[in-house]
């Protein structure tokens, strides 16, 4: 979602809004955080959690005859 | 390296990542840290990936998300009892811990009087007003009804107005000219 989706869907929710001033502040808010980005350790936990669903699928498909331990 | 599997769904993976900004922006309003913030993301993000077989393709992903991370969020203060909710201002000192994040003294403003509104409240105005939710969609969100989302957007207003000192439109506006002209474009 970019900045200005933020604005237009914003805006179109507060339909009734002219207090500019609150809402204004509330979105600037709320985009600072946004624009912070995705930190690492969400995009490593995905590629963690894509693994591991992976690495089990390849198993149930392969069928291995022993779990190795 | 591993071939990969044309049944996992890439595009789910996407459309999580793709929210992650906009979940991490609402935890952060919700909760009022930084660090709380980002570990109900977390939560969020496993739950989802655990659930995604439950999840329709072509609904809405973002509002599915942000129910997830608001029941973890209730459930997580119901647990720790009064420890999440930050009355005492108490936030002010984590903001030390990230410096960058708040750096005007306006957003601090900002994010001290937020955090005196009511967590119903909190939330409606967010969500309608910064997430970029219908308020039908909002009520959907926080299980509510439509009036109900409404009333409590206008009860968080007047409270963050007063709060801020904010007497009327255009104080915090980009300009004059553009307060005007949002006036003219939104008025009914």
């Amino acid at each position: 979602m970019t900045k200005r989706d933020i604005q237009l869907n914003g805006g179109a929710g507060f339909d009734n809004d002219v207090n500019t001033g609150v809402s204004a502040k509330l979105r600037h808010f709320y985009q600072s955080v946004q624009e912070e980005g995705i930190p690492d350790r969400f995009m490593s936990l995905l590629e963690r959690l894509e693994k591991a669903e992976q690495a089990s699928e390849h198993v149930l498909a392969v069928r291995m005859p022993t779990n190795g331990r | 390296m591993v071939a990969e599997d044309p049944k996992i769904d890439h595009t789910f993976k996407k459309e999580l990542l793709a929210a992650v900004p906009n979940l991490r922006a609402f935890a952060v309003s919700l909760s009022g840290r930084h660090h709380v913030a980002d570990d109900l993301v977390q939560d969020t993000i496993m739950k989802a990936w655990a659930k995604q077989d439950h999840f329709e393709p072509g609904t809405n992903m973002k509002a599915w998300l942000f129910t997830i991370l608001r029941n973890e969020f209730y459930s997580q203060m119901r647990k720790r009892g009064r420890e999440v909710s930050d009355s005492d201002g108490i936030f002010t000192s984590q903001l030390s811990v990230h410096p960058a994040q708040y750096g005007s003294l306006d957003l601090q403003d900002f994010k001290k009087a937020l955090d005196q509104l009511p967590s119903d409240q909190r939330e409606a105005i967010i969500l309608v007003g910064a997430s970029g939710f219908a308020y039908e969609e909002a009520a959907e969100i926080c299980g509510c009804a439509v009036g109900t989302i409404k009333s409590r957007i206008n009860r968080a207003r007047n409270r963050l107005q007063e709060l801020l000192g904010v007497t009327g439109e255009g104080d915090y506006g980009p300009d004059a000219h553009s307060s005007a002209v949002t006036k003219r474009a939104f008025a009914v």
